[in-house]
């Protein structure tokens, strides 16, 4: 296809460019309400929580799943998890086998046996406490915010119970409570965050495989960890600002 | 201005004030101190008690456990990932006790042979053939596994 030789006269383009002189300024205008979709990152000292996640040591033992579930009142029925532990096979065939049966909470069968497994590992999943969360942004009452350390939670006397949220999260990391019939998610224990202690999970993980942490603190286990290994987070494309950060994370995963 | 313009703006003045009204009985105090939502919010997800205690707690009653434990390879674990939490227990040490995992299959979620699981993190059984039909801890001490 030939490149249309078109002559432009100087009013168009005097035309078009205050089109895009003014789109610009528009744009700019929106600014202020940045704070609706991105918590802005504070400055110098201030946490900032993050976490990692070591694939390498995790034994899916699930004690993360039960843990979480005691302390925060999950139901204890199958399909409401704030974290739960994916079981990834990869075979010689190249088939990625995904299993999590109640979360892990029961345990897990090998399925497929020794001589067909290429790869096999365990991935723990939670919500990623992004910093320009797709959850929080589509709240309609602003029950779904996000506070100045990093942290998504919910208001639960301002949730409705739409569900815009659940199906807005990338990583499925929220649930309708079937009891109080409004959303709930991981809140990295903001209660024991509060109190100086770790959270649940954390605090029971029997091989250290995570790891949170304030980020602006150079020193803490979680700027240690990104440090010293080549961390990565899930579905970096969305640009939603993750900050749960795997180790050793293959690709298959997502 | 025609008339027909005139009309519809009065009516637009009119739901924008009634807006405004509604707005300022109804919007919470805290709301926007922090950013758009209610701050008060934060301070109710805080109050929640918790549930999971910390070491020293388990240490005041139960040191002699404590010592064995921290001699063998169990060293790393906290004892409420087996036991479960422990914040009634510590309140009320007679009358509610912590949980005491006793069969084979609360044992094998860890120690199963299972090829997702690293081989130098932690040691594995085959769940089915080992010692059959034995429970655990009949030959291993939790507190120290090869005592």
């Amino acid at each position: 296809m030939a490149i249309e030789n078109k002559n432009f006269s100087r009013r168009d383009f005097f035309r078009k460019s205050g089109a895009v002189a003014g789109s610009v300024i528009f744009a700019s205008l929106l600014n202020p309400f940045k704070k609706v979709y991105a918590v802005e990152e504070p400055k110098g000292k201030s946490k900032w929580y993050g976490i990692g996640i070591d694939i390498e040591k995790c034994i899916g033992c699930a004690s993360c799943v039960r843990a979480c579930k005691n302390e925060n009142d999950v139901p204890k029925e199958p399909f409401f998890f704030r974290n739960w532990v994916e079981q990834y096979v990869i075979t010689n065939d190249g088939d990625v086998k995904v299993s999590s049966p109640n979360g892990g909470i029961d345990g897990y069968k090998q399925i497929v046996p020794k001589e067909d497994i290429y790869k096999s590992f365990f991935v723990p999943k939670m919500c990623n406490h992004c910093s320009k969360s797709p959850c929080t942004q589509v709240c309609p009452v602003g029950a779904s915010f996000e506070t100045k350390e990093g942290l998504a939670l919910v208001d639960k006397s301002y949730c409705i119970g739409c569900g815009y949220c659940v199906q807005a999260c990338p990583y499925g990391c929220r649930y309708i409570n079937p009891k109080e019939g409004v959303v709930d998610k991981c809140t990295l224990c903001y209660h024991r965050l509060q109190k100086g202690i770790d959270p649940a999970c954390m605090t029971v993980c029997p091989t250290g495989a995570r790891i949170f942490g304030d980020l602006h603190d150079k020193e803490s286990s979680i700027a240690k960890f990104i440090k010293e290994n080549n961390c990565v987070v899930l579905k970096p494309q969305l640009n939603t600002g993750a900050k749960l950060f795997y180790n050793a994370l293959s690709q298959e995963v997502h | 201005m025609p008339i027909q313009i005139k009309r519809l703006l009065l009516v637009f003045a009119f739901f924008i004030a009634l807006m405004l009204v509604i707005r300022y009985f109804l919007k919470p105090d805290s709301w926007g101190k922090m950013g758009p939502y209610r701050y008060e919010a934060l301070k109710e997800i805080a109050n929640k008690e918790p549930k999971y205690v910390d070491l020293a707690s388990c240490e005041m009653c139960h040191d002699t456990i404590v010592k064995i434990k921290i001699e063998g390879e169990h060293k790393s674990i906290n004892c409420q990932t087996c036991h479960g939490p422990g914040y009634k227990h510590i309140n009320e040490p007679d009358t509610s006790n912590i949980e005491k995992p006793k069969g084979r299959e609360f044992c094998v979620r860890c120690h199963a042979k299972n090829s997702a699981r690293p081989e130098n993190i932690v040691k594995q059984i085959d769940a089915i053939e080992h010692n059959k039909g034995e429970v655990c801890i009949t030959c291993h001490n939790p507190h120290k596994p090869w005592q």
